[in-house]
This record gives structure tokens, sequence and C-alpha cells, in this order.
């Protein structure tokens, strides 16, 4: 009970940094958006996915926001334990995992606050999904997941860095890495070696699932690689987290 | 680090950890406070073994660290009503507390600016208010004024003496000998990791060379003709100084007045001394206290 209400307390307390500093949820928010508007009317003609653009590039772009996130996440992180107020909570007697919890759960809020405006973006672009209510709640699923797994690895890296400059730059691989998947283009269509890292990368089998479950036709054995891949992540971040916040200070 | 340390301190005192930069003061808060496992030895806090029921020692005590331990995004209010919400006191009397220690530090009226915008003593004082909320019965204070005016230094003291007076238990560690003085009932003076003395500021300052009277001369001739005179004295030729053991007391001040005008022997300047804390420091260490400072 004490982990739960102390928790509360710090997912609070993530929450007014993040009201604090505008720039990180700007960031958070409008950037895949931007990108969103970007690839749909700039490059959106130039591929050929066999669908509507818009229909195909969201599950992608939904990805891309989950990422987008993640770098204030890491820096915030980082700079509770670089600042010392991490000493008074560790002389306290709150529950060590309370601190880690509500950055995780703060980071996972943003994400679908992303998300969510996203959609409402790609709805007003023409994005027309035939998914069944069933399917909706799946998508949720996945994103929540997708969201908690790599909240908890950028908790970690947030621990592992020095500072939280270099705390931000950590993240940065997980914001281009959507980049080198199924996102934006198919990875048929991308050069040998690329196309294999782009076909076995983890975000690869996450977007094909959410745009299975948006088409309407859901492919189950990427469903199963998708909640793997997602259920290894979370837990080697946990792990990681929970070894280097133990370790330091 | 740490080497053979001893300490006892008893519950309503002030006990004061005095030491040089990298002496061992923060490492032993650090042990004494959970933050830290000792290699060996064993600790007691408030009766609870510090390695084995660290939860309970946790409970009992506050502490102010070296750097202020705030949240630098939040407003001073903010900051206290998180101190509140983790230490669970209900929504009423934790806005009783928070306003409470507003008042009292002085803190109303930036209560609700972020603590970015604060002096530095603002934020010791409010870090030192976040310690206390929950009425800890012990209270661990880490260099509370490194760095601070003078002005924000007296502040603090102010407060420390009002804690003491409430019945805290307060361990404070300091490099300033003057700080030890004027608030602590028990002193212990460690160097290099280890306890060199411990004792009441009195028992420590009976461990140094007795009181003296300094006198000044303006040339050397004067210096040599009461030298001749004031045969126990002690000479410093650089300063053209004379350091004559006295008690101070007026008897010995006039007859030692007298017998410089017995011999027509005039000082520039008379200072009587008594032994400070760095006088001790002196005396246990070899070293004075300032040097060692400039040293690190």
């Amino acid at each position: 009970m004490s982990t739960k209400s102390h928790s509360m307390v710090m997912l609070r307390r993530n929450f007014k940094h993040i009201a604090r500093n505008p720039t990180s949820m700007f960031n958070a928010v409008l950037m895949p958006i931007v990108i969103m508007w970007m690839f749909v009317y700039m490059f959106g003609d130039a591929f050929n996915v066999g669908i509507d653009y818009i229909d195909y590039a969201t599950p992608g772009l939904m990805l891309l926001a989950v990422c987008y996130g993640l770098g204030a996440t890491a820096t915030s992180v980082n700079s509770d334990m670089t600042k010392g107020i991490i000493n008074r909570f560790k002389v306290m007697d709150v529950s060590r995992g309370a601190v880690l919890t509500g950055h995780v759960v703060a980071s996972l809020l943003t994400n679908l606050i992303a998300i969510g405006a996203l959609i409402g973006v790609a709805f007003l672009l023409g994005f027309s999904p035939s998914a069944s209510s069933l399917d909706w709640l799946g998508v949720v699923g996945i994103v929540v997941l997708l969201g908690f797994a790599a909240g908890w690895l950028t908790v970690a890296l947030g621990l592992a860095a020095k500072s939280p400059e270099t705390a931000g730059l950590a993240a940065v691989p997980l914001v281009m890495l959507p980049f080198f998947s199924s996102a934006i283009v198919p990875a048929e269509k991308m050069g040998p070696g690329l196309r294999q890292f782009a076909e076995y990368q983890p975000f690869t089998p996450i977007i094909e699932t959410m745009r299975g479950l948006l088409n309407g036709a859901p492919s189950s054995s990427d469903a199963i690689a998708a909640v793997a891949w997602c259920v290894g992540i979370a837990l080697v971040g946990y792990l990681w987290a929970r070894s280097t916040f133990n370790r330091r200070a | 680090m740490l080497d053979g340390i001893d300490l006892d301190v008893r519950a309503g005192t002030v006990f004061s950890l005095l030491g040089p930069n990298g002496a061992g003061k923060t490492t032993t808060v650090n042990v004494l406070t959970t933050l830290l496992r000792a290699d060996g030895g064993t600790a007691r806090v408030a009766g609870h073994d510090v390695a084995t029921e660290t939860r309970a020692v946790r409970a009992a005590i506050g502490v102010t660290g070296q750097f202020a331990a705030v949240d630098e995004l939040m407003t001073g209010q903010e900051n206290l009503q998180l101190m509140a919400d983790l230490k669970r006191l209900g929504s009423g009397e934790g806005r009783r507390v928070v306003t409470q220690l507003l008042e009292r530090f002085d803190l109303v009226e930036s209560a609700q600016k972020p603590v970015s915008s604060y002096s530095g003593g603002m934020r010791r004082k409010l870090d030192l208010a976040m310690t206390l909320v929950g009425k800890p019965r012990i209270i661990f204070l880490d260099e509370p004024t490194t760095g601070l005016d003078p002005r924000s230094r007296r502040a603090m003291w102010a407060i420390v003496r009002e804690l003491v007076a409430d019945g805290v238990t307060l361990f404070l560690t300091t490099q300033y000998l003057e700080e030890a003085d004027q608030l602590a009932d028990r002193i212990a003076v460690l160097d290099q990791g280890r306890l060199v003395a411990q004792g009441t500021p009195d028992d420590l300052k009976r461990q140094v060379p007795g009181s003296h009277v300094r006198l000044r001369f303006t040339d050397a001739v004067e210096l040599d003709a009461a030298a001749r005179v004031l045969t126990d004295s002690t000479r410093d030729d650089e300063a053209l100084a004379l350091r004559v053991p006295s008690d101070g007391g007026t008897r010995s001040l006039r007859a030692l007045l007298d017998r410089l005008d017995e011999y027509s022997i005039s000082a520039e300047e008379l200072s009587v001394h008594t032994p400070d804390l760095d006088d001790v420091f002196l005396a246990l260490t070899g070293r004075t206290h300032t040097t060692e400072v400039v040293a690190k």
C-alpha cells in the first residue's frame, strides 16, 4: 500500500514538472504531428504502399510519438539523480520503486496524450481505419504495453547517464529507430542490409500489429512478436533501472 | 575512509562533528542516515541498527545534506506539500504544517515562486523546513551554513537553537570552529577519518595552552627590552610581539603593565586571548585549521 500512495505522490510531482516545462510537452505532442504533416503532405504521393498513405503511416507515427516523449523522461530521471533531491527521498521512509514508477507512469500518460492528439489530426487528414471496437482495444493495449516498456528502458537510460544532457542524448537512438522500421515505408522497399534490419528490429512487428488491427486484418504472428518484444524490453529496462538505482548515490 | 570512530550522542543535545574538508564528516553522516553501508562496525540511531533496521531509522530521522535537496521546478510551498504527502499527513494537517513552516522560516512571500529563483540562503531554509515536516526527533545537518553569508548563518543558528529548545537531538557537522563552539553540547574533532578528540567545548579548550596576553611593539629594541623583563614570555620576532601567559584578569594585567612601566617600556598594542577551537585544532592535529583548508 505504501508503494501505491507514494507512487501517486511522485506521479503528481512528475506532472507538475511536465506542466512547468512546456518545451518537453511541445516536443512530445507537436513534433509527431509536424512529422505526420510532412510525410503525408510532402512525400505521401511519392510512396506507393498499396493503400492510402495516411492509413499506412498512422500506426508508424503512433510509435514515433511514443519515442519522441522519451528524451524528456530520460532527462528528468537524470535530473532527479544528479540534483540531490533523490538523497532526500532515500533517507525518508519512501519506497524505492515509487520514484521510478512515478516517472514511468508520467511518461506513459504523456505518450497517450501525444497519440490521442496524433490520431485526432490523422482523422482530419483523412485517416479511415476499418478497425472494430475490439481492434481499437487491441491498439490501445499495444500502445500501453509499448509505452510501459519504452518508459522503463528510458528510465534505465536516464539513471545510467552521467548528466541530464547525456541522458537526453541517450534517448536519441530510440527516436531514430522508427525511421529504420516499417513506420514510414515498407521494409521490402529498403536496400539490402537495412531491409533485414528493419524486418527484424522490435518496432516493425509492433507497428505491423497496430497496422493490422487498424486495417481490420490483425496478424497473430506479428502480435505475438510485438507482445514478446514489449515484455522483454520492459523486463530488461526494469531490472537495469532497479540495479542502477540501487547502485547510485 | 573512516577509521575506528566511536560516538555516543545523548538525546536532546547537539553533537557536532568538526573537521576540515575531506575529514570524513559527510561519510559519517551518510552511514548514520542509511545512505551508505559501513564496511564494519555497528551504529544505532534512535535505538535502531542502521544496517538491519533501515526503515525504522529512516522513519525517525530528518536529514539536511550539504547540497540543498529541493525540487527546483516546484514552488517552495509545493516542495513542503510534497514532504507532507510523503509523510502521509492528512490533507488538513499537511496544509497546516506547510503554512506554519513557511511562516517560521520567513518564506511566505516566496512560497508561490519556483525554487530555481531562490537565493542560496532561502534554499537552505526551505531544505531545512522540508526536513522538519513530520517532526523528526533526530536531525542530521551536514554543513548547514557552508557558503552562507554571515546574516543567513546567524539565522540558521537561531533555528538550530529553537530546535534544541523543542527537545530535538541534533547531529551537526561543520568546518567552522566558531559554529561548533556556539551550538554544540559535545564536539568530536575528525581528522583524516580518525577521531582526534571528543568532549564539551570547554573540555577541548582545556586541552590547549591557557589564555595569554599578546603585546606588540614598534621596533626590535623595545621587543628585546621587554623580553628581558618578562622572562616567562615567548617572542615572535617577525610580528614584533610577545606572548605572555596570563589569566586575563584585571589584577594580573595591572601587574604586567606596572612592570613594563617600571622599565619605561611601552607596547604598541595589547590584546587578551582566550583559546578558541582554532587553537584546539592546532594543538590536536599539529596543523592549523585554516592552512589545511588552503592546502586542499
